[in-house]
């Protein structure tokens, strides 16, 4: 059993409308660079860090974190039947990180610089942001080569048809893909815990700038947290949604198995925050903090519905309840990120409000991705047949 | 499937090492930073400073930087704020009928923002590509645009909001008070010291600058005392009866100290000089990434659990799929 | 209130115009220009010197008795040496000088005689001018005029005044003999006269602020408004910081360190030079003294300001030492400790973003309840995705907006 391209039309509604928006972003992003920051966007010397940052690098990599979450599900607690999940999950996760490291080169200001993040003469091992930017840099090459194995395929099945050299060496690149691979896998798992985390360490320097609310030593921990979370939940969200555009059979088995993981990760992060924000007394907040205690709670409120829904085994298994479920999850976790970098931060008399271009770009991220993973799947190995992910489901039970 | 005794036994032998990795790294308390040998500062008294704006028009002029036209006929030299342009600004403080000087109600009060040049700079700690550095004689906190990706961390971090952006430029780059080192290279002193006419702000080694705040201190209210100008131990005084202070300097001990003091007769929180703790920020971030990621010990206890893990249960499902 | 003098008085101004010149000996002109002068230096509107004119003509001259104190004649002489035209003649012919110990030929008992005679005839009607600062200490004994101390004379003197004019910074608050350590007790007019006192202080003072004074009084029959030290607030309501022509060298942080220094001869500031413009009010950089031109006042010339106006500053505080700041004065472009700044929600970036998280919740929510219609049998043909035009659900691979 192995994978298979899903075929179809390219060129499609979803994809014109994805494809127009690319543009859009495009000749924003050529604005950006041929006319400086300050023209494109709104940001300022009090939020210097605006949406980009925040959604697309923060929120957009741990989006990004499905191909982590399978793995660790897959390879260290040792459930097989999840590894249809992983390719998918992997391409989604190529998509998040490629989109976030890219949004991370559009918003540094000296980006033919950018070279210097990886060259060790200039690296300051006290900054937090050195890590993580030589992490992200070196997974988004890892997911890249992990995904490399669904294009080779293709590619042999080309090859095959011709023979000769070009078919020896296809098998060849074929064959150390799958001896290294496990290399790949184990990186890949090691970085993100790595960088995830220190995506909430970033937050610390920031002091008495950000609500008290988000501002913990433990951000590290919650941030971990929250990726896992998001992880699962794109792997949820990404399926169910495939599933029904695609019209494919629903893999709402094996899903119903996964949401477990999603539930216990995100009541986690709830368990853990409660206690942090208990222990450093900081409960006054939510009432003090002019609205901003309206986001604390939501993010909570958001998580907390997906668990409940989950409770019960019979949503768990339905479609619909795994689709709200995963969205909320994501929603929560994704404004927790969102809140702590940009919401929550406040200087004095500074005002800040994403300009519409800037959010134009942002959505032409996220359209970048959905154009590309529709055409991927279209064109390379990815999806399994649902009735064998079914059936690997069906044999755990 | 379940778990079996050899995974639970591996999971714990990983999870035991980590914890042992963590142990050992963790009593790594990232050393205290303290003043070089050859501090240098200055000292800003707000009683003294008379809202003339010298060093602003003196800063411009020592570091090549355009006047920030803000007001309508945009006839007027005005900046807001420090910004890519300003590298230091006097911004004044009211009250009510702002009759008196120095007085917290119905008073006024100016006060000089700057680079504070923190003995544990949140810039200089935050940099990834060491563009922010803190000289290690002189303590001046200075910025390399050749090394500066413009990725603006030092911006969001500073406690005091001191680093400023050029978003208006394309080839763009940061902009601070580099307390005129270029001046100081040629035996002179920061330009806002040279031309202040009251000795408001002043210039100095750091441990006579302290010395001198702590004198100002324990004058008493409107007893006549003289003020040096441009240098703490000049002999270009001028006398002045004192004014009332504030109990404390500011900079001595926030967020690890810093080496440019203020002395002022308002609060300085109403000042906008922010109430700060005694550890800096980046004080905790730093030891959390020295703890995590020491000697990549951990990384690479992690990677090596998971390789071996990976390795064992990729051959498993080899063995499943035929 | 002014529009009926110019309109039906112009027989009136010829017929005053031709009085004045009789009455004066002075050319229409150099009489118009005297009162339009007057009417400026007081801030009155246009058309006053009209009134002022007429007044002058119709009006009996009042009778000045002139005192000198513990003085040194510097504000009579100041008047005196003015190159208006005739303007000595003017104010001779302007009032009837009845006592003035400078300028009387007389002397001894036949002036004291005079002034006792003008006044008893002008009892409650003549102007008080004090020119000089009242020695109170031990009884007064040290200033004496024919054998009477300056304290009775200001009794006697102020008694049956309409006005009393102190003259001077000596007579306003002591000036000059008041320095540390004010060894004969001087002491202002007002310390020892508790009427309303008129108080015109400066060393000298410009002769226009108190020539405007009187001719106020004489036209309108009262004094100009005054403010809470007695000064006319036409002449003392502004300090010389905010009208001074060296203000924006001050602005901009060019200061004069040293006479003669390369700054002071570019004529820059002198605050740091001890200038205590900053806490003297006066009008010395609008009007100027000497009648010579721009520049004419000490600050013009080079040398800061002592603030001889003052008490309090004049003669109490060092010439160099640095004034203090009265309070922030024009131009006031200081900006406050905490600016708004930044942009916030424009209508385009609301726009955009509701757009953007109306498509992705809407799509979301019908995403969701096309799933809760029953699971999709197994398809054998994979690869047939619906065309429908609000097909945007995957647009949002989060729902955050």
């Amino acid at each position: 059993m192995s994978p298979k391209p899903v075929g179809g039309p390219y060129i499609t509604g979803t994809t014109i409308l994805a494809a127009l928006m690319v543009a859009i972003m495009g000749t924003l992003v050529l604005a950006r660079f041929c006319f400086g920051l300050g023209t494109v966007t709104n940001l300022n010397d009090g939020y210097s860090w605006g949406l980009w940052l925040a959604y697309d690098v923060v929120a957009g990599t741990a989006i990004g974190c499905g191909g982590y979450a399978i793995a660790l599900v897959v390879y260290v607690l040792n459930k097989g039947h999840y590894h249809p999940l992983v390719r998918p999950a992997i391409l989604a996760s190529m998509f998040g990180y490629a989109i976030g490291g890219t949004s991370v080169l559009i918003d540094i200001s000296r980006w033919w610089n950018f070279w210097h993040i990886l060259w060790p003469t200039y690296f300051n091992l006290n900054s937090v942001m050195i890590e993580v930017a030589l992490c992200i840099s070196i997974y988004t090459t890892v997911l890249i080569l992990e995904f490399a194995p669904a294009v080779v395929e293709k590619v042999a099945g080309w090859t095959r048809q011709r023979g000769g050299n070009l078919h020896a060496l296809t098998t060849t690149v074929e064959k150390v893909l799958d001896k290294t691979i496990f290399v790949l896998v184990a990186l890949g798992m090691t970085l993100p815990t790595m960088h995830q985390s220190s995506l909430g360490t970033m937050l610390i320097p920031f002091g008495y700038f950000i609500n008290p609310l988000w501002q913990t030593p433990i951000l590290p921990a919650l941030y971990l947290l929250t990726a896992l979370s998001i992880g699962y939940a794109i792997v949820m969200f990404e399926a169910t949604l495939v599933s029904d555009r695609f019209a494919r059979p629903s893999e709402a088995r094996i899903l119903g198995l996964l949401s477990r993981y999603m539930a216990a990760v995100g009541a986690l992060f709830l368990l853990v925050r409660c206690i942090d924000i208990l222990y450093r007394g900081k409960v006054h907040y939510i009432f003090t903090s002019h609205g901003l205690g309206f986001a604390f709670l939501g993010e909570n409120l958001l998580i907390l519905i997906a668990i409940i829904l989950l409770l019960s085994e019979h949503r768990r298994l339905a479609p619909r309840y795994q689709f709200i479920a995963a969205m909320c999850i994501m929603s929560g976790c994704v404004l927790y990120r969102i809140d702590s970098y940009l919401v929550a931060y406040h200087r004095a008399g500074w005002h800040y409000f994403p300009s519409a271009p800037e959010i134009l770009i942002t959505f032409g991220m996220i359209a970048v991705e959905v154009l590309g993973y529709i055409l991927i799947v279209r064109h390379f190995p990815v999806l399994y047949s649902a009735k064998h992910v079914n059936a690997q489901a069906l044999a755990t039970e | 499937m379940g778990l079996t005794r050899r995974h639970f036994l591996r999971g714990t032998a990983v999870a035991g090492a980590a914890c042992a990795v963590a142990t050992v790294t963790v009593t790594e308390v990232r050393e205290e930073k303290t003043l070089p040998p050859k501090a240098v500062g200055l000292l800003f008294d707000s009683t003294l400073c008379v809202g003339c704006k010298a060093c602003v028009t003196a800063c411009r002029e020592a570091n090549n930087t355009y006047p920030e036209l803000n007001t309508e006929d945009k006839l007027w030299d005005v900046p807001l704020d420090l910004s890519a342009r300003t590298l230091t600004v006097i911004k004044a403080y009211s009250e009510g009928s702002a009759e008196n000087k120095d007085q917290e109600n119905d008073g006024f009060a100016f006060i000089k923002k700057s680079c504070l040049h923190c003995v544990d700079p949140s810039c200089v700690s935050v940099c990834p590509v060491s563009a922010m550095t803190k000289d290690p004689v002189t303590g001046v906190v200075s910025y390399d645009p050749n090394n500066c990706i413009g990725c603006r961390y030092c911006v969001e971090a500073c406690p005091f909001g001191v680093p400023r952006f050029e978003y208006d430029k394309t080839i763009a780059r940061l902009r601070k008070c580099e307390m005129c080192k270029q001046r100081q290279v040629d035996g002179k002193i920061p330009a806002c010291a040279e031309v202040c006419p009251n000795g408001a702000t002043l210039f100095g080694s750091e441990t006579r600058l302290r010395a001198e705040a702590e004198r100002r201190l324990m004058l008493t209210v409107g007893e006549r005392a003289f003020f040096p100008r441009k240098t703490v131990d000049s002999t270009d005084t001028h006398e002045k009866p004192s004014s009332r202070y504030n109990t404390k300097t500011y900079g001595l001990t926030e967020v690890g100290g810093t080496q440019v003091l203020y002395l002022a007769g308002v609060s300085f929180e109403k000042l906008g000089l922010p109430t700060l703790p005694e550890k800096s920020f980046v004080s905790t971030s730093e030891k959390i990434q020295h703890t995590l990621y020491k000697g990549m010990i951990a990384p690479a206890v992690l990677f090596s659990g998971l390789l071996f893990a990976v390795r064992r249960h990729a051959n498993h499902n080899e063995k499943e799929k035929e | 209130m002014w529009d009926g003098v110019e309109q039906m008085a112009e027989q009136q101004n010829r017929e005053t115009l031709t009085g004045a010149e009789r009455a004066l000996g002075v050319s229409r002109r150099t009489f118009l220009q005297f009162c339009a002068g007057v009417a400026a230096t007081l801030g009155l509107p246009a058309g006053a010197e009209a009134a002022i004119a007429r007044s002058i003509v119709a009006r009996r001259r009042p009778a000045v008795i002139w005192l000198h104190l513990s003085e040194c004649t510097g504000c009579t002489e100041s008047m005196l040496i003015s190159e208006h035209p005739a303007i000595d003649k003017l104010i001779l012919d302007l009032v009837s000088l009845d006592y003035h110990e400078t300028l009387f030929a007389s002397a001894g008992y036949q002036a004291e005689a005079a002034r006792k005679a003008s006044m008893a005839a002008n009892k409650g009607k003549y102007l008080l001018v004090v020119e000089g600062a009242v020695s109170v200490k031990d009884g007064g004994i040290y200033c004496k005029i024919g054998g009477r101390t300056a304290i009775e004379m200001v009794n006697e003197c102020a008694k049956d005044a309409a006005a009393v004019i102190a003259l001077g910074s000596c007579a306003s608050w002591g000036g000059m003999p008041s320095a540390q350590p004010n060894p004969t007790g001087c002491v202002g007019v007002s310390e020892v006269w508790k009427g309303p006192v008129v108080n015109i202080p400066g060393c000298p003072p410009n002769p226009y602020n108190f020539l405007s004074t009187v001719v106020h009084y004489i036209t309108y029959d009262r004094l100009p408004d005054l403010d809470n030290q007695g000064r006319p607030k036409f002449a003392y309501s502004c300090l010389i910081h905010e009208n001074c022509e060296r203000r924006p060298h001050f602005d901009a942080g060019r200061f004069a360190e040293e006479f003669g220094d390369a700054g002071h001869r570019a004529g820059w500031c002198l605050y740091r030079l001890g200038c205590k413009g900053p806490e003297t009010y006066a009008n010395c950089p609008a009007v100027l003294f000497g009648d010579a031109g721009g520049g004419c006042w000490p600050v013009g010339t080079g040398h800061p300001c002592i603030g001889c106006t003052e008490k309090g500053v004049g003669f109490a505080k060092p010439i160099h030492a640095l004034a203090e700041l009265k309070f922030v004065t024009p131009p006031a472009f200081y900006p406050r400790i905490v600016e708004e700044q930044g942009k916030g929600v424009s209508v385009a970036s609301a726009a955009v973003l509701a757009g953007g998280a109306g498509i992705a919740v809407g799509a979301s929510v019908a995403m969701a309840k096309n799933l809760g219609k029953g699971s999709k049998p197994e398809q054998k043909q994979e690869g047939k995705p619906s065309k429908k035009p609000e097909d945007t659900a995957e647009n949002s691979p989060d729902c955050t907006e």
